[in-house]
Protein backbone atom coordinates (compact mmCIF):
# COMPACT_ATOMS: atom_id res chain seq x y z
CA UNK A 1 0.00 0.00 0.00
CA UNK A 2 1.49 3.51 -1.09
CA UNK A 3 -0.14 5.19 2.02
CA UNK A 4 2.25 3.19 4.37
CA UNK A 5 5.51 4.21 2.48
CA UNK A 6 5.62 8.08 2.49
CA UNK A 7 8.59 8.39 -0.04
CA UNK A 8 5.84 7.84 -2.86
CA UNK A 9 3.46 10.60 -1.67
CA UNK A 10 4.35 13.92 -4.25
CA UNK A 11 4.96 17.10 -3.08
CA UNK A 12 1.92 19.08 -4.50
CA UNK A 13 -0.20 16.41 -2.39
CA UNK A 14 1.40 17.49 0.66
CA UNK A 15 1.19 21.28 0.06
CA UNK A 16 -2.57 21.11 -0.48
CA UNK A 17 -2.42 19.17 2.72
CA UNK A 18 -5.07 16.62 2.71
CA UNK A 19 -4.91 13.85 4.66
CA UNK A 20 -3.11 11.03 2.99
CA UNK A 21 -5.92 8.79 3.66
CA UNK A 22 -8.58 10.42 1.79
CA UNK A 23 -5.89 10.91 -0.56
CA UNK A 24 -5.32 7.33 -1.46
CA UNK A 25 -8.32 5.38 -0.08
CA UNK A 26 -11.47 7.90 -1.06
CA UNK A 27 -10.13 9.72 -4.28
CA UNK A 28 -10.36 6.83 -6.93
CA UNK A 29 -13.70 5.91 -6.09
CA UNK A 30 -14.61 9.11 -6.88
CA UNK A 31 -13.39 7.96 -10.18
CA UNK A 32 -14.75 5.00 -9.90
CA UNK A 33 -18.51 5.14 -8.27
CA UNK A 34 -20.36 6.13 -11.93
CA UNK A 35 -19.06 2.85 -13.34
CA UNK A 36 -19.15 0.99 -10.29
CA UNK A 37 -22.89 1.89 -9.95
CA UNK A 38 -23.82 1.34 -13.10
CA UNK A 39 -21.89 -2.26 -13.29
CA UNK A 40 -23.91 -3.39 -10.43
CA UNK A 41 -26.96 -1.90 -10.76
CA UNK A 42 -27.29 -3.29 -14.89
CA UNK A 43 -25.25 -5.76 -14.63
CA UNK A 44 -24.57 -7.54 -11.17
CA UNK A 45 -27.91 -6.75 -9.51
CA UNK A 46 -29.64 -8.86 -12.23
CA UNK A 47 -27.28 -11.70 -12.52
CA UNK A 48 -28.40 -12.43 -8.85
CA UNK A 49 -32.10 -11.89 -9.66
CA UNK A 50 -31.39 -13.97 -12.99
CA UNK A 51 -30.27 -16.77 -11.04
CA UNK A 52 -33.43 -16.54 -8.54
CA UNK A 53 -35.51 -16.50 -11.59
CA UNK A 54 -34.28 -20.67 -12.18
CA UNK A 55 -36.03 -21.58 -8.95
CA UNK A 56 -39.22 -19.85 -9.55
CA UNK A 57 -42.19 -20.22 -12.39
CA UNK A 58 -42.31 -16.92 -14.19
CA UNK A 59 -43.76 -16.94 -17.19
CA UNK A 60 -45.57 -13.29 -18.37
CA UNK A 61 -48.29 -15.36 -20.72
CA UNK A 62 -49.29 -17.02 -16.90
CA UNK A 63 -49.05 -14.32 -14.77
CA UNK A 64 -51.10 -16.14 -11.34
CA UNK A 65 -49.24 -19.42 -11.93
CA UNK A 66 -45.69 -17.69 -10.68
CA UNK A 67 -44.50 -18.46 -7.42
CA UNK A 68 -41.07 -20.32 -6.09
CA UNK A 69 -40.90 -23.92 -6.83
CA UNK A 70 -37.24 -25.15 -6.05
CA UNK A 71 -35.38 -27.59 -8.28
CA UNK A 72 -38.72 -28.02 -11.19
CA UNK A 73 -37.43 -26.21 -13.67
CA UNK A 74 -33.78 -27.90 -13.26
CA UNK A 75 -35.31 -31.21 -13.03
CA UNK A 76 -37.53 -30.43 -16.38
CA UNK A 77 -34.46 -29.40 -18.16
CA UNK A 78 -32.64 -32.33 -17.53
CA UNK A 79 -35.03 -34.22 -19.44
CA UNK A 80 -35.28 -31.72 -22.01
CA UNK A 81 -34.61 -33.06 -25.15
CA UNK A 82 -34.16 -29.65 -27.19
CA UNK A 83 -31.62 -28.69 -24.30
CA UNK A 84 -29.28 -31.79 -25.55
CA UNK A 85 -29.55 -31.01 -28.55
CA UNK A 86 -28.72 -27.44 -28.17
CA UNK A 87 -26.12 -28.27 -26.02
CA UNK A 88 -24.81 -30.98 -28.83
CA UNK A 89 -25.23 -28.10 -31.27
CA UNK A 90 -22.61 -25.56 -29.04
CA UNK A 91 -20.20 -27.79 -29.17
CA UNK A 92 -20.11 -28.25 -32.64
CA UNK A 93 -20.97 -24.68 -33.37
CA UNK A 94 -18.23 -23.43 -30.98
CA UNK A 95 -15.55 -26.03 -31.99
CA UNK A 96 -15.56 -25.43 -35.80
CA UNK A 97 -16.35 -21.99 -35.34
CA UNK A 98 -12.89 -21.57 -33.50
CA UNK A 99 -10.94 -23.86 -35.64
CA UNK A 100 -11.58 -21.94 -38.75
CA UNK A 101 -11.29 -18.60 -37.78
CA UNK A 102 -7.88 -19.54 -35.65
CA UNK A 103 -6.59 -21.67 -38.86
CA UNK A 104 -7.78 -18.13 -41.47
CA UNK A 105 -6.62 -15.95 -38.81
CA UNK A 106 -3.25 -17.06 -38.38
CA UNK A 107 -2.63 -17.66 -41.97
CA UNK A 108 -3.87 -13.68 -42.87
CA UNK A 109 -1.55 -12.47 -39.84
CA UNK A 110 1.40 -14.20 -41.04
CA UNK A 111 0.75 -12.59 -44.61
CA UNK A 112 0.37 -9.29 -43.09
CA UNK A 113 3.71 -9.98 -41.06
CA UNK A 114 5.17 -9.83 -44.26
CA UNK A 115 6.34 -7.01 -46.91
CA UNK A 116 4.00 -6.29 -49.77
CA UNK A 117 2.42 -3.48 -52.18
CA UNK A 118 -0.55 -1.75 -50.96
CA UNK A 119 -0.77 -3.22 -47.50
CA UNK A 120 -1.99 -0.58 -45.45
CA UNK A 121 -5.02 -0.90 -47.70
CA UNK A 122 -5.10 -4.08 -47.68
CA UNK A 123 -5.13 -4.66 -44.09
CA UNK A 124 -8.38 -2.08 -43.78
CA UNK A 125 -9.77 -4.14 -46.12
CA UNK A 126 -9.60 -7.56 -44.60
CA UNK A 127 -10.14 -5.71 -41.23
CA UNK A 128 -13.80 -4.78 -42.75
CA UNK A 129 -16.02 -7.90 -41.66
CA UNK A 130 -15.27 -7.10 -38.24
CA UNK A 131 -17.00 -3.77 -38.25
CA UNK A 132 -19.89 -4.84 -40.07
CA UNK A 133 -22.88 -5.02 -37.47
CA UNK A 134 -23.66 -8.49 -36.76
CA UNK A 135 -26.98 -8.21 -37.50
CA UNK A 136 -26.37 -7.32 -40.98
CA UNK A 137 -23.36 -9.92 -41.61
CA UNK A 138 -26.01 -12.05 -40.43
CA UNK A 139 -28.64 -11.02 -43.14
CA UNK A 140 -25.83 -10.49 -45.80
CA UNK A 141 -25.20 -14.19 -45.69
CA UNK A 142 -28.68 -15.69 -44.91
CA UNK A 143 -28.81 -13.71 -48.57
CA UNK A 144 -26.07 -15.16 -50.33
CA UNK A 145 -26.88 -18.53 -49.47
CA UNK A 146 -30.67 -17.78 -50.92
CA UNK A 147 -30.81 -19.24 -54.13
CA UNK A 148 -33.45 -17.11 -55.23
CA UNK A 149 -30.65 -13.95 -54.93
CA UNK A 150 -27.54 -15.45 -53.48
CA UNK A 151 -25.11 -16.92 -55.53
CA UNK A 152 -23.55 -19.08 -53.87
CA UNK A 153 -26.26 -22.23 -54.03
CA UNK A 154 -25.50 -21.74 -57.75
CA UNK A 155 -21.73 -22.51 -57.17
CA UNK A 156 -22.07 -25.26 -54.52
CA UNK A 157 -24.37 -27.38 -57.22
CA UNK A 158 -22.27 -26.84 -60.19
CA UNK A 159 -18.97 -27.39 -57.74
CA UNK A 160 -21.10 -30.74 -57.05
CA UNK A 161 -21.32 -30.12 -53.25
CA UNK A 162 -24.91 -29.86 -53.72
CA UNK A 163 -26.99 -32.11 -56.31
CA UNK A 164 -29.28 -28.76 -56.84
CA UNK A 165 -29.37 -24.98 -55.99
CA UNK A 166 -30.73 -24.97 -52.87
CA UNK A 167 -30.88 -22.91 -49.55
CA UNK A 168 -28.80 -24.61 -46.89
CA UNK A 169 -30.24 -23.07 -44.19
CA UNK A 170 -33.19 -25.02 -44.33
CA UNK A 171 -31.66 -28.50 -44.16
CA UNK A 172 -31.34 -29.57 -40.93
CA UNK A 173 -28.02 -31.39 -41.56
CA UNK A 174 -25.96 -28.69 -43.41
CA UNK A 175 -27.71 -25.56 -41.75
CA UNK A 176 -24.79 -25.06 -39.09
CA UNK A 177 -22.24 -24.33 -41.85
CA UNK A 178 -24.33 -21.46 -42.53
CA UNK A 179 -23.98 -19.34 -39.33
CA UNK A 180 -20.69 -21.24 -39.32
CA UNK A 181 -19.40 -19.82 -41.98
CA UNK A 182 -20.48 -16.40 -41.04
CA UNK A 183 -19.14 -16.62 -38.14
CA UNK A 184 -16.02 -17.07 -39.80
CA UNK A 185 -15.97 -14.27 -41.88
CA UNK A 186 -16.27 -11.97 -39.01
CA UNK A 187 -14.15 -13.34 -36.35
CA UNK A 188 -11.14 -13.81 -38.96
CA UNK A 189 -9.61 -9.99 -38.21
CA UNK A 190 -10.16 -10.58 -34.90
CA UNK A 191 -7.66 -13.64 -34.33
CA UNK A 192 -5.18 -12.05 -37.35
CA UNK A 193 -4.93 -8.47 -34.92
CA UNK A 194 -4.07 -10.80 -31.81
CA UNK A 195 -2.04 -13.10 -33.91
CA UNK A 196 -0.68 -10.32 -35.78
CA UNK A 197 0.73 -8.45 -32.30
CA UNK A 198 2.06 -11.07 -30.99
CA UNK A 199 3.88 -12.00 -33.76
CA UNK A 200 5.56 -8.63 -34.64
CA UNK A 201 6.90 -9.03 -30.65
CA UNK A 202 9.32 -11.98 -31.91
CA UNK A 203 12.77 -10.91 -31.76
CA UNK A 204 13.95 -10.68 -35.61
CA UNK A 205 17.19 -12.03 -34.57
CA UNK A 206 15.86 -15.76 -33.91
CA UNK A 207 15.01 -15.61 -37.73
CA UNK A 208 18.45 -14.82 -38.52
CA UNK A 209 19.72 -17.27 -36.49
CA UNK A 210 17.71 -19.87 -37.84
CA UNK A 211 18.31 -18.97 -41.69
CA UNK A 212 22.19 -18.83 -41.12
CA UNK A 213 21.83 -22.50 -39.78
CA UNK A 214 20.15 -23.29 -43.14
CA UNK A 215 16.62 -24.29 -40.97
CA UNK A 216 13.83 -24.17 -43.89
CA UNK A 217 10.92 -22.25 -43.96
CA UNK A 218 8.41 -25.24 -42.00
CA UNK A 219 11.45 -25.49 -39.46
CA UNK A 220 11.15 -21.91 -38.48
CA UNK A 221 7.55 -22.44 -38.30
CA UNK A 222 7.16 -25.01 -36.25
CA UNK A 223 10.65 -24.19 -33.97
CA UNK A 224 10.24 -20.59 -33.35
CA UNK A 225 7.00 -18.79 -34.67
CA UNK A 226 4.83 -21.43 -32.79
CA UNK A 227 6.36 -21.81 -29.61
CA UNK A 228 6.61 -17.91 -29.53
CA UNK A 229 3.03 -17.81 -30.05
CA UNK A 230 1.54 -20.05 -28.18
CA UNK A 231 0.93 -18.26 -24.76
CA UNK A 232 -1.05 -15.59 -26.69
CA UNK A 233 -2.65 -18.82 -29.07
CA UNK A 234 -3.77 -20.48 -25.98
CA UNK A 235 -5.44 -17.11 -24.27
CA UNK A 236 -6.81 -15.92 -27.44
CA UNK A 237 -8.69 -19.36 -27.83
CA UNK A 238 -9.49 -19.11 -24.38
CA UNK A 239 -11.34 -16.40 -24.29
CA UNK A 240 -12.96 -16.71 -27.79
CA UNK A 241 -14.20 -20.04 -27.10
CA UNK A 242 -16.49 -18.31 -24.08
CA UNK A 243 -17.26 -15.62 -26.48
CA UNK A 244 -18.45 -17.81 -29.64
CA UNK A 245 -20.39 -20.30 -27.28
CA UNK A 246 -22.05 -16.95 -26.01
CA UNK A 247 -22.59 -15.81 -29.55
CA UNK A 248 -26.51 -16.01 -30.42
CA UNK A 249 -27.29 -12.72 -32.88
CA UNK A 250 -26.06 -14.64 -36.27
CA UNK A 251 -27.77 -17.98 -35.13
CA UNK A 252 -31.09 -16.50 -34.00
CA UNK A 253 -31.37 -13.90 -37.51
CA UNK A 254 -30.19 -16.48 -39.99
CA UNK A 255 -32.11 -19.27 -38.82
CA UNK A 256 -34.11 -18.87 -35.51
CA UNK A 257 -32.58 -22.36 -34.45
CA UNK A 258 -33.92 -23.86 -36.76
CA UNK A 259 -35.09 -26.04 -38.72
CA UNK A 260 -36.49 -28.58 -36.14
CA UNK A 261 -33.76 -26.93 -34.14
CA UNK A 262 -30.91 -28.17 -35.88
CA UNK A 263 -28.93 -25.08 -35.28
CA UNK A 264 -30.52 -24.34 -31.74
CA UNK A 265 -27.55 -23.84 -29.51
CA UNK A 266 -27.85 -22.92 -25.94
CA UNK A 267 -27.75 -19.49 -25.95
CA UNK A 268 -30.27 -18.32 -28.65
CA UNK A 269 -32.32 -21.19 -26.42
CA UNK A 270 -32.14 -18.59 -23.58
CA UNK A 271 -33.25 -16.12 -25.86
CA UNK A 272 -36.09 -17.57 -27.60
CA UNK A 273 -37.57 -18.99 -24.48
CA UNK A 274 -37.58 -15.53 -23.38
CA UNK A 275 -38.25 -13.52 -26.16
CA UNK A 276 -41.24 -15.64 -27.58
CA UNK A 277 -42.22 -18.13 -24.82
CA UNK A 278 -41.83 -15.13 -22.01
CA UNK A 279 -40.76 -18.12 -19.78
CA UNK A 280 -37.99 -15.72 -17.96
CA UNK A 281 -37.77 -18.77 -15.11
CA UNK A 282 -36.92 -21.56 -17.46
CA UNK A 283 -34.76 -18.92 -19.94
CA UNK A 284 -32.75 -18.35 -16.48
CA UNK A 285 -32.50 -22.11 -15.42
CA UNK A 286 -30.80 -22.73 -19.00
CA UNK A 287 -28.72 -19.18 -18.44
CA UNK A 288 -27.08 -20.86 -15.50
CA UNK A 289 -26.54 -24.35 -16.81
CA UNK A 290 -24.74 -22.28 -19.74
CA UNK A 291 -22.76 -20.61 -17.18
CA UNK A 292 -21.74 -23.58 -15.08
CA UNK A 293 -20.73 -25.30 -18.41
CA UNK A 294 -18.43 -22.23 -19.52
CA UNK A 295 -16.91 -22.36 -15.67
CA UNK A 296 -16.29 -25.87 -15.74
CA UNK A 297 -14.49 -25.40 -19.02
CA UNK A 298 -12.54 -22.07 -17.78
CA UNK A 299 -11.62 -23.93 -14.78
CA UNK A 300 -10.04 -27.36 -16.82
CA UNK A 301 -8.30 -24.78 -19.03
CA UNK A 302 -6.76 -22.83 -16.17
CA UNK A 303 -5.51 -26.31 -14.19
CA UNK A 304 -4.18 -27.33 -18.13
CA UNK A 305 -2.40 -24.39 -18.53
CA UNK A 306 -0.64 -24.99 -15.05
CA UNK A 307 -0.02 -28.20 -15.49
CA UNK A 308 1.81 -27.32 -18.92
CA UNK A 309 3.55 -24.32 -17.72
CA UNK A 310 5.39 -26.11 -15.23
CA UNK A 311 6.88 -28.52 -18.10
CA UNK B 1 11.06 -8.41 -41.17
CA UNK B 2 12.85 -11.92 -41.12
CA UNK B 3 15.05 -11.64 -44.47
CA UNK B 4 12.96 -12.94 -47.08
CA UNK B 5 15.00 -12.06 -50.21
CA UNK B 6 15.39 -14.87 -52.77
CA UNK B 7 12.14 -16.99 -52.44
CA UNK B 8 10.85 -19.71 -54.76
CA UNK B 9 8.59 -18.15 -57.54
CA UNK B 10 6.12 -20.74 -56.27
CA UNK B 11 5.87 -19.48 -53.17
CA UNK B 12 5.47 -15.73 -54.51
CA UNK B 13 2.43 -16.40 -56.40
CA UNK B 14 1.47 -18.73 -53.25
CA UNK B 15 1.49 -15.81 -51.60
CA UNK B 16 -0.47 -13.72 -54.07
CA UNK B 17 -2.96 -16.22 -54.53
CA UNK B 18 -3.64 -15.57 -50.49
CA UNK B 19 -3.98 -12.46 -50.05
CA UNK B 20 -6.50 -12.37 -53.27
CA UNK B 21 -8.24 -15.14 -51.26
CA UNK B 22 -8.21 -13.54 -47.59
CA UNK B 23 -9.38 -10.04 -50.01
CA UNK B 24 -11.99 -11.50 -51.78
CA UNK B 25 -13.03 -13.41 -49.00
CA UNK B 26 -13.74 -10.36 -47.21
CA UNK B 27 -15.23 -7.77 -49.99
CA UNK B 28 -17.70 -10.30 -51.84
CA UNK B 29 -20.27 -10.44 -49.37
CA UNK B 30 -20.15 -6.77 -48.96
CA UNK B 31 -19.98 -6.27 -52.85
CA UNK B 32 -23.34 -8.61 -52.96
CA UNK B 33 -25.07 -6.46 -50.58
CA UNK B 34 -24.05 -3.11 -52.83
CA UNK B 35 -24.78 -4.85 -55.79
CA UNK B 36 -28.38 -6.24 -55.14
CA UNK B 37 -29.27 -2.60 -53.84
CA UNK B 38 -28.16 -1.06 -57.12
CA UNK B 39 -30.45 -3.76 -59.03
CA UNK B 40 -33.36 -2.33 -60.23
CA UNK B 41 -36.27 -4.25 -58.97
CA UNK B 42 -37.14 -6.10 -62.42
CA UNK B 43 -33.87 -7.29 -62.89
CA UNK B 44 -33.81 -8.76 -59.55
CA UNK B 45 -34.92 -12.15 -60.34
CA UNK B 46 -33.91 -12.47 -63.51
CA UNK B 47 -29.89 -11.83 -63.14
CA UNK B 48 -30.07 -13.20 -59.59
CA UNK B 49 -26.86 -14.93 -59.64
CA UNK B 50 -24.53 -12.61 -62.62
CA UNK B 51 -21.79 -10.88 -61.06
CA UNK B 52 -22.68 -7.42 -62.21
CA UNK B 53 -26.60 -5.87 -62.87
CA UNK B 54 -26.60 -4.46 -66.41
CA UNK B 55 -28.51 -1.66 -65.27
CA UNK B 56 -28.10 0.54 -62.25
CA UNK B 57 -30.55 2.49 -60.16
CA UNK B 58 -30.59 4.31 -56.57
CA UNK B 59 -34.49 4.11 -56.49
CA UNK B 60 -34.18 1.67 -53.77
CA UNK B 61 -32.08 4.20 -52.19
CA UNK B 62 -34.32 7.10 -52.25
CA UNK B 63 -37.39 4.86 -51.26
CA UNK B 64 -36.15 3.09 -48.09
CA UNK B 65 -34.94 6.97 -47.26
CA UNK B 66 -38.46 8.65 -48.00
CA UNK B 67 -41.11 5.82 -48.31
CA UNK B 68 -40.25 3.78 -45.30
CA UNK B 69 -39.75 4.33 -41.33
CA UNK B 70 -36.09 3.59 -42.04
CA UNK B 71 -34.94 7.47 -41.21
CA UNK B 72 -36.74 7.07 -37.62
CA UNK B 73 -34.78 3.90 -37.13
CA UNK B 74 -31.61 5.41 -37.96
CA UNK B 75 -32.21 8.44 -35.96
CA UNK B 76 -33.36 6.24 -33.00
CA UNK B 77 -29.89 4.07 -33.41
CA UNK B 78 -28.01 7.50 -33.83
CA UNK B 79 -29.47 8.61 -30.27
CA UNK B 80 -28.56 5.36 -28.61
CA UNK B 81 -25.32 4.74 -29.76
CA UNK B 82 -24.04 8.25 -29.03
CA UNK B 83 -25.42 8.38 -25.98
CA UNK B 84 -24.14 5.20 -24.74
CA UNK B 85 -20.65 5.97 -26.90
CA UNK B 86 -20.60 9.15 -24.53
CA UNK B 87 -21.57 7.80 -20.84
CA UNK B 88 -19.05 4.98 -21.39
CA UNK B 89 -16.16 6.84 -22.56
CA UNK B 90 -16.77 9.03 -19.68
CA UNK B 91 -17.15 6.82 -16.84
CA UNK B 92 -14.71 4.56 -18.36
CA UNK B 93 -11.92 7.00 -18.57
CA UNK B 94 -12.89 7.97 -14.54
CA UNK B 95 -12.28 4.51 -13.82
CA UNK B 96 -9.47 4.00 -16.08
CA UNK B 97 -7.80 6.98 -14.47
CA UNK B 98 -8.41 5.25 -10.76
CA UNK B 99 -6.73 1.81 -12.27
CA UNK B 100 -3.72 3.55 -13.90
CA UNK B 101 -2.77 6.01 -11.17
CA UNK B 102 -3.98 4.36 -7.77
CA UNK B 103 -3.27 1.66 -5.53
CA UNK B 104 -6.07 1.20 -3.16
CA UNK B 105 -8.24 -1.47 -1.28
CA UNK B 106 -10.27 -2.98 -3.60
CA UNK B 107 -8.74 -2.61 -6.49
CA UNK B 108 -7.98 -6.09 -7.18
CA UNK B 109 -11.51 -6.90 -6.25
CA UNK B 110 -13.45 -4.46 -8.87
CA UNK B 111 -11.08 -5.53 -11.73
CA UNK B 112 -11.51 -9.36 -11.08
CA UNK B 113 -15.19 -8.33 -11.00
CA UNK B 114 -15.32 -6.14 -14.33
CA UNK B 115 -13.36 -9.01 -16.21
CA UNK B 116 -16.17 -11.38 -14.73
CA UNK B 117 -18.96 -9.36 -16.79
CA UNK B 118 -16.98 -10.16 -19.51
CA UNK B 119 -17.28 -13.90 -19.21
CA UNK B 120 -21.02 -14.58 -18.48
CA UNK B 121 -23.51 -14.67 -21.01
CA UNK B 122 -24.91 -11.55 -21.08
CA UNK B 123 -27.95 -12.72 -22.05
CA UNK B 124 -28.24 -14.54 -19.03
CA UNK B 125 -29.91 -11.27 -17.37
CA UNK B 126 -32.01 -10.10 -20.29
CA UNK B 127 -35.18 -11.86 -18.59
CA UNK B 128 -34.27 -10.05 -15.43
CA UNK B 129 -33.21 -6.35 -17.19
CA UNK B 130 -36.90 -6.68 -18.98
CA UNK B 131 -38.37 -7.30 -16.01
CA UNK B 132 -36.75 -4.70 -14.19
CA UNK B 133 -37.07 -1.65 -17.27
CA UNK B 134 -40.28 -2.90 -17.59
CA UNK B 135 -41.44 -2.23 -13.73
CA UNK B 136 -39.74 0.64 -13.84
CA UNK B 137 -42.20 1.88 -17.11
CA UNK B 138 -39.27 2.37 -19.18
CA UNK B 139 -40.20 -0.69 -22.19
CA UNK B 140 -39.70 1.26 -25.88
CA UNK B 141 -37.65 4.14 -24.35
CA UNK B 142 -34.36 4.88 -26.08
CA UNK B 143 -33.17 5.75 -22.26
CA UNK B 144 -33.39 2.30 -20.82
CA UNK B 145 -31.13 1.49 -24.34
CA UNK B 146 -28.69 3.96 -23.02
CA UNK B 147 -28.32 2.89 -19.56
CA UNK B 148 -27.84 -0.87 -20.02
CA UNK B 149 -25.53 -0.32 -23.54
CA UNK B 150 -23.18 1.99 -21.29
CA UNK B 151 -23.26 -0.57 -18.28
CA UNK B 152 -22.59 -3.61 -20.77
CA UNK B 153 -19.66 -1.57 -22.61
CA UNK B 154 -17.94 0.00 -19.73
CA UNK B 155 -15.50 -3.01 -18.51
CA UNK B 156 -13.98 -3.44 -22.15
CA UNK B 157 -13.80 0.54 -22.34
CA UNK B 158 -11.77 1.21 -18.78
CA UNK B 159 -9.20 -1.33 -19.32
CA UNK B 160 -8.88 0.38 -23.01
CA UNK B 161 -8.85 3.47 -21.46
CA UNK B 162 -6.79 2.35 -18.69
CA UNK B 163 -3.81 1.55 -20.86
CA UNK B 164 -4.39 4.54 -22.89
CA UNK B 165 -3.66 6.34 -19.33
CA UNK B 166 -0.65 4.08 -18.41
CA UNK B 167 0.77 5.20 -21.53
CA UNK B 168 0.89 8.85 -20.62
CA UNK B 169 3.85 9.34 -18.07
CA UNK B 170 3.22 9.98 -14.49
CA UNK B 171 5.56 12.41 -14.35
CA UNK B 172 3.14 14.96 -16.31
CA UNK B 173 0.39 15.54 -13.91
CA UNK B 174 2.83 15.35 -11.10
CA UNK B 175 4.94 18.41 -12.46
CA UNK B 176 1.81 19.89 -13.05
CA UNK B 177 0.74 19.76 -9.13
CA UNK B 178 4.12 20.34 -7.91
CA UNK B 179 3.50 24.22 -9.96
CA UNK B 180 0.64 24.40 -8.13
CA UNK B 181 -2.53 22.35 -9.46
CA UNK B 182 -5.31 20.89 -8.14
CA UNK B 183 -5.17 17.15 -9.61
CA UNK B 184 -8.77 18.28 -11.41
CA UNK B 185 -7.06 21.24 -13.14
CA UNK B 186 -3.62 18.58 -13.42
CA UNK B 187 -5.91 16.23 -15.29
CA UNK B 188 -7.90 18.79 -17.45
CA UNK B 189 -4.94 20.96 -18.66
CA UNK B 190 -2.01 18.04 -18.86
CA UNK B 191 -3.95 14.90 -19.27
CA UNK B 192 -6.81 15.48 -21.28
CA UNK B 193 -5.36 16.45 -24.03
CA UNK B 194 -2.87 13.99 -24.59
CA UNK B 195 -5.79 10.90 -24.30
CA UNK B 196 -7.77 12.87 -26.77
CA UNK B 197 -7.11 9.90 -29.25
CA UNK B 198 -7.88 7.11 -26.92
CA UNK B 199 -10.83 9.03 -25.74
CA UNK B 200 -11.64 9.07 -29.70
CA UNK B 201 -10.95 5.47 -30.15
CA UNK B 202 -13.28 3.94 -27.00
CA UNK B 203 -16.25 6.26 -28.50
CA UNK B 204 -15.59 4.24 -31.99
CA UNK B 205 -15.61 1.25 -30.66
CA UNK B 206 -18.61 2.07 -28.03
CA UNK B 207 -20.44 3.35 -31.05
CA UNK B 208 -20.14 0.66 -33.15
CA UNK B 209 -20.81 -1.73 -30.57
CA UNK B 210 -24.00 -0.47 -29.53
CA UNK B 211 -25.16 0.22 -33.35
CA UNK B 212 -25.33 -3.28 -33.78
CA UNK B 213 -26.50 -4.65 -30.70
CA UNK B 214 -29.94 -6.67 -31.54
CA UNK B 215 -30.80 -8.85 -28.68
CA UNK B 216 -31.73 -6.54 -25.96
CA UNK B 217 -33.00 -3.91 -28.50
CA UNK B 218 -35.76 -6.56 -30.03
CA UNK B 219 -36.62 -7.42 -26.22
CA UNK B 220 -37.02 -4.08 -24.68
CA UNK B 221 -38.61 -2.12 -27.92
CA UNK B 222 -41.12 -3.12 -29.52
CA UNK B 223 -42.97 0.30 -30.86
CA UNK B 224 -42.26 0.74 -34.01
CA UNK B 225 -41.23 5.07 -33.02
CA UNK B 226 -38.68 3.72 -30.91
CA UNK B 227 -36.97 0.91 -32.53
CA UNK B 228 -33.05 1.12 -33.75
CA UNK B 229 -31.87 -0.23 -36.89
CA UNK B 230 -31.34 -3.44 -36.12
CA UNK B 231 -34.43 -4.52 -34.97
CA UNK B 232 -36.42 -2.18 -37.70
CA UNK B 233 -34.48 -3.59 -40.51
CA UNK B 234 -35.29 -7.27 -38.83
CA UNK B 235 -39.34 -6.47 -38.76
CA UNK B 236 -38.60 -5.40 -41.88
CA UNK B 237 -37.21 -8.71 -43.18
CA UNK B 238 -40.20 -10.86 -41.58
CA UNK B 239 -42.90 -8.30 -42.77
CA UNK B 240 -41.81 -7.58 -46.48
CA UNK B 241 -39.48 -10.94 -47.06
CA UNK B 242 -39.67 -10.17 -50.91
CA UNK B 243 -38.57 -6.40 -51.00
CA UNK B 244 -34.98 -7.55 -51.28
CA UNK B 245 -33.56 -4.26 -53.18
CA UNK B 246 -35.12 -2.43 -50.32
CA UNK B 247 -34.05 -4.21 -47.78
CA UNK B 248 -30.14 -4.36 -48.72
CA UNK B 249 -30.11 -0.54 -49.74
CA UNK B 250 -31.65 0.04 -46.03
CA UNK B 251 -28.63 -2.85 -45.14
CA UNK B 252 -25.64 -0.44 -47.05
CA UNK B 253 -27.53 2.63 -45.33
CA UNK B 254 -26.29 0.77 -41.89
CA UNK B 255 -23.24 -0.19 -42.73
CA UNK B 256 -21.96 3.32 -43.32
CA UNK B 257 -21.51 4.50 -39.82
CA UNK B 258 -19.91 1.49 -38.49
CA UNK B 259 -17.38 2.12 -41.33
CA UNK B 260 -16.97 5.64 -41.12
CA UNK B 261 -15.96 4.95 -37.45
CA UNK B 262 -14.30 1.93 -38.58
CA UNK B 263 -11.83 3.66 -40.47
CA UNK B 264 -11.10 6.42 -37.84
CA UNK B 265 -10.60 3.52 -35.20
CA UNK B 266 -8.28 1.29 -37.14
CA UNK B 267 -5.26 2.42 -36.31
CA UNK B 268 -6.05 2.19 -32.63
CA UNK B 269 -7.43 -0.78 -32.76
CA UNK B 270 -4.25 -2.50 -34.05
CA UNK B 271 -1.84 -0.16 -31.15
CA UNK B 272 -4.48 -0.50 -28.41
CA UNK B 273 -4.55 -4.76 -28.89
CA UNK B 274 -1.20 -4.64 -29.22
CA UNK B 275 -0.61 -2.48 -26.11
CA UNK B 276 -2.86 -5.13 -24.05
CA UNK B 277 -1.22 -8.27 -25.88
CA UNK B 278 2.60 -6.94 -24.88
CA UNK B 279 1.33 -6.23 -21.16
CA UNK B 280 -0.23 -10.08 -21.28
Amino acid sequence: MIARTPKTVRPGETRARRSLYLQYMIEPFFYLSPAIVLIGAVIMFPLIIGISYSFQSIELLKPFASGWIGFENYVDLWSDRKFWIAMENTLFWTFWSITFQFLLGLGLAMLLNTHFFGKKLFQALVFLPWAVPTFLSALTWAWLFNPVIGPLPHWMAALGILSEPYNILGDPDLAMWGPIIANVWFGVPFFAITLLAALQSIPGELYEAAEVDGASPWQTFTKITLPFLAPMIAITVMLRTIWIANFADLIFVMTGGGPANSTQILSTYIFTTAFRKLDFGYASTIAVALLVILLIYAIILLWLRKKLVKI
Amino acid sequence: MSAVKKRHPTFVVGKYAALAFYLIFALFPLYWLLKIAITPDALIYSEGTRLFPSEVTLLNFTTVVFQTDFLAYFRNSLVVSLGAAFFTTLFAAGAGYAFSRFVFKGKRIIIALMLVTQMFPLLMIIAPIYKIVAELGLLNSLTSLIVVYTAFNIPFATFLMQSFFDGIPKDLEDAAMMDGCSRFQALRKVVFPLTLPGLGATLGFVFTAAWSELLFALMLISKNDAMTFPVGLLTFVSKFSVDWGQMMAAGVLALIPSCLFFIFIQRYLVQGLTSGAVKG
